[in-house]
């Protein structure tokens, strides 16, 4: 009886739990509420299935305690009640996985009109590259990383002369735009993470990742690395800020561009240092963003 | 002899299925079993002391060692956890807990818990004890190997903790052990201590081939007379299958700790690309941080059910005992566990959704993932069925059955949710994955062990654990654990990340303080009860209640052992004959409500068996 009657109140009180809880998810700020839908039908599926099987071996308990002298049903087997079982469970799998292969194909494909913006990750923090003009990032290589070339980019290469580079944590993006988030690392994995965007994926240093989404809220985000990436992990922290057109177009324009900050470093460092090596770039970095870019 | 001949002659005679139709005609014998056709096998017994106890190779003894040396690191693990849940629910209170500690307990309480704690003692200490029992032989085929096997896993123990006192201390790489980190400046413990890690790894693997090799070739070559596969306990198909696939994916870890250990030690580049530190170039270039992961859950995946595989056997033996009815449904049970396994290959990058791997991959492994909670699914339905119209015990071993139930269920159906590969992106690396992967792999098998141990400890020792302290000692893990693991979800769902040394004031993370607060209290109650369970095997052990033969009225072999506990050799003169499957309860006409695996069909010529 108290056995039975202390897992009923297990079931009871996590769907009271589940109903009244304070601690639930950040406000969506993107475009990705279909991941939240897609989690709601799992949470009235799966939390189906789990109150029922519970609600089931609570009734056992009840039902069929012990007795002496007793005996229990004598059925190995129950083809007709093990088939039906097996169709029902099936037809839930599908009905959560359908959707969500759904989500997932809307997630890698990227909208044609994204904006490109590579976040580049070290140990430990962020920084971030825009297009210029063109709308294309140029060509980089993380061998060819310098003071002079804090990016890593091919002089060579047009594309990148006019990229914006934003030496801090702290990036804007436009509202109701969607962004191709282009991620690089320097050193180990770390993951570009903000809880309100709902998408996350890793940096891999020696290849290019991507994934999307369309801020569409103004305000002020907190990013969090989401890839464990040493001791300091839980202290790289960025800042993504949402703004409407003007705004955002006043903070572009107080960026450094490839050129100006080329021509900054010349005047500054008197031509101390070594002029680096840029046209040895064989590594397919350079080539899939070139095809990226093409794209 | 003589009985063999006997028995020869009546070769031509045929088992009927159903044995009540056939006890009525005088003209065939019901009983008859095939004989054997090879040799007994000849085992060495100790003389010594330390060939006794020390370097024996009683499998029997083998599993007890296998269990304390296990149950150790467990509890080493179980402070570590203490340590962490300090300082997340109540941080900056102890000063000696830096970041670089805190990674280090992380890293060293995942790896205890998953290898030297759960796989060890599921395969190592129930499969040496039980495999042997059950299906009916003396001993493991290659009892000496086996000693071997039980040795190199306590080495790879010693050289795991020797790693808390190196210079540097153990690694704090997260469990995982990502490249390029985990051997980079910047992460505790990339010096000695990863390297202590690996290799302590693949001193592990090489110590679990030989136990697993004996485990397969014992059930698959040793079983008696009359023990066919599809009569065998769920308990020795759970294990018997996961030592499969612990056989199949554990090269996979043994490969990647070489290679990462080459990566160390002489700068190769198989997981290392080229990595900027401090503004110059290492000299590493060109490798895949990607290909370790992927080798790494080849590995990790399956080993999920190298953990739950043995879980699902033994807690289908133990409803079915405790609650006197047959396992409802036993051939799905048996193929649920061979497809489980099976398709357990064919899931590992669900671990690897946002890694950045080909994101084309998603969709085939999110349809594997969702296709392995059918039969998962199936197994559920049959233990509950198992229950329905039973006559159910509701003893301290039954109460963790149940509570292997709840969580079990609760944590499957969050793996749903993560494996449905876009549902994963908003949860992984989150609070919720650290929760979902506690109440499934962590407090699910820990119940079944728990059950397991108070089951089967009268059969080891001769005497029964304490009820009243078992109970209490289930109360308070199965709630407490529940609500640690239960609301710690909803800090995924705010988007915490796991890994967090602290959280600072990241505004939508301060309502979490309290549940931190809450869930570290809770953590050290749950850590506190298993020192009452501590003290019931110990008092247990010394003044329990004496269990005599067969105490709970079970079918299997390893209750029916001539001697309890039973001695090397285990059957006395005569091995087993086994003519029925292990779960003949309530049979109606039998006269007791169960009918041993060992009693021949004219002993109970009333019953009305279905099944043999």
């Amino acid at each position: 009886m108290f056995t039975g009657l202390v897992f009923l109140a297990v079931i009871i009180g996590s769907i009271v739990f589940h109903v009244w809880t304070p601690w639930w998810w950040t406000d969506i700020a993107s475009n990705w509420s279909a991941m939240d839908d897609t989690i709601i039908l799992s949470f009235w599926i799966g939390g189906g299935v789990f109150i029922l099987v519970c609600l089931f071996m609570v009734y056992c308990i009840f039902r069929y305690q012990y007795k002496e002298g007793r005996r229990s049903e004598y059925k190995p087997e129950d083809k007709k009640l093990e088939k039906g079982l097996t169709w029902l469970t099936t037809i839930g799998v599908v009905a959560l996985l359908a959707p969500g292969l759904v989500v997932w194909n809307n997630y890698i494909r990227v909208p044609d009109n994204a904006i490109q913006v590579e976040v580049m990750a070290w140990q430990w923090g962020w920084k971030y590259r825009l297009p210029g003009q063109d709308g294309k990032l140029g060509a980089s290589n993380n061998r060819i990383i310098s003071d002079n070339n804090p990016y890593g980019l091919n002089i060579d290469d047009p594309n990148g002369k006019d990229d914006v580079f934003v030496e801090s944590n702290e990036l804007h993006l436009l509202k109701d735009r969607p962004v191709k988030i282009l991620l690089r690392s320097i050193d180990v994995l770390h993951n570009f993470y903000v809880p309100q965007f709902r998408s996350k994926m890793d940096a891999v240093p020696g290849t290019i990742t991507y994934y999307w989404f369309e801020p569409n809220k103004n305000g002020e985000y907190e990013v969090l690395c989401a890839e464990y990436c040493g001791v300091a992990h839980y202290a790289m922290r960025g800042k993504v800020v949402v703004e409407d057109e003007g705004s955002y177009k006043k903070w572009l324009s107080e960026q450094d561009t490839f050129s100006s900050f080329m021509a900054k470093n010349r005047n500054n460092k008197l031509n101390k240092e070594k002029l680096v090596k840029i046209n040895n770039l064989s590594s397919n970095e350079n080539s899939v963003l070139r095809k990226q870019n093409v794209r | 002899m003589s009985d063999e001949l006997n028995i020869n002659k009546k070769r031509n005679n045929q088992i009927k299925t159903k044995s009540s139709t056939a006890s009525g005609r005088g003209e065939t014998d019901i009983d008859y079993v095939r004989p054997s056709e090879i040799p007994e096998q000849d085992l060495y017994h100790g003389h010594s002391f330390i060939t006794k106890w020390i370097f024996c190779q009683d499998a029997k003894v083998i599993g007890v060692q296998y269990t304390l040396t296990a149950v150790f690191t467990g509890v080493v693990g179980l402070i570590l956890s203490w340590m962490m849940r300090m300082q997340l629910g109540f941080p900056e209170l102890f000063p000696f807990l830096t970041a670089e500690t805190y990674y280090q307990m992380v890293t060293m309480h995942g790896m205890i818990m998953v290898v030297y704690l759960l796989t060890a003692l599921f395969l190592g200490g129930f499969g040496n004890y039980l495999i042997p029992l059950m299906v009916g032989a003396r001993d493991m085929v290659f009892p000496y190997v086996n000693m071997i096997s039980f040795w190199m896993f306590f080495v790879a123990v010693v050289v795991l903790m020797a790693s808390f006192f190196v210079p540097g201390g153990p690694t704090g790489s997260g469990w995982t052990l990502y490249p390029p980190q985990a051997i980079l400046e910047g992460t505790p413990g990339s010096g000695y201590g990863i390297l202590l890690m690996l290799i302590s790894l693949s001193l592990f693997v090489i110590g679990f081939t030989m136990g697993g090799l004996n485990y397969v070739i014992t059930i698959l070559q040793a079983r008696t007379r009359g023990m066919s596969l599809m009569r065998m306990p769920l308990t020795i198909w759970g294990i018997f299958t996961a030592t499969v696939l612990a056989l199949l994916a554990f090269p996979a870890l043994l490969v990647s700790s070489i290679m990462m250990t080459l990566d160390k030690v002489l700068e190769t580049s198989f997981f290392m690309p080229t990595i900027i530190k401090a503004g110059e170039a290492l000299s590493y270039d060109g490798g895949s941080p990607i290909l370790f992961q992927h080798l790494f859950w080849f590995f990790g995946h399956p080993e999920v059910y190298i953990v739950a595989l043995p879980a699902f056997g033994i807690v289908s033996d133990l409803i079915s005992v405790h609650s006197r009815k047959n396992i409802f449904g036993y051939r799905m049970m048996v193929w649920a566990i061979v497809g489980i396994g099976a398709l357990s290959f064919f899931v590992w990058a669900h671990h690897m959704y946002v890694s950045g791997m080909s994101p084309w991959f998603g969709f085939f492994f999110a349809t594997t993932t969702l296709i392995i909670a059918v039969p998962t699914a199936l197994k559920v339905y049959n233990w509950i069925l198992t229950l329905w119209r039973g006559n159910i015990r509701i003893n301290t071993v039954m109460l963790f059955c149940l509570g292997f139930i709840v969580t079990f269920v609760n944590g499957g159906i969050t793996g749903i949710f993560l494996g449905n590969v876009a549902v994963d992106v908003p949860l992984s690396d989150t609070y919720f994955v650290i929760a979902h992967f506690h109440m499934v792999m962590g407090i699910a098998p820990l119940m079944v062990i728990f059950g397991a141990i108070y089951h089967w400890f009268p059969l080891v020792t001769g005497r029964l654990m304490d009820e009243k302290l078992g109970k209490w000692h289930f109360w308070v893990t199965f709630l407490g654990a529940y609500s640690i693991y239960f609301p710690m979800h909803y800090l995924g769902f705010i988007g915490v990340p796991r890994r967090y040394f602290e959280m600072y004031d990241s505004p939508y993370m301060t309502s979490a303080i309290g549940m931190n607060e809450f869930i570290s209290v809770a953590a050290f109650i749950v850590g506190a009860a298993q020192f009452i369970f501590f003290y019931n095997l110990v008092k247990s052990l010394r003044l329990g209640k004496p269990a005599g033969k067969n105490p709970w009225k079970a079918n299997s072999l390893e209750w029916l052992t001539p001697d309890v506990p039973p001695t090397h050799g285990n059957w006395g003169e005569k091995l087993p004959v086994v003519h029925r499957w292990a779960y003949d309860y309530g049979v109606p006409g039998a006269k007791e409500d169960y009918i041993p695996q060992t009693t021949a069909p004219s002993e109970v010529k009333d019953a009305e068996v279905e099944k043999t």
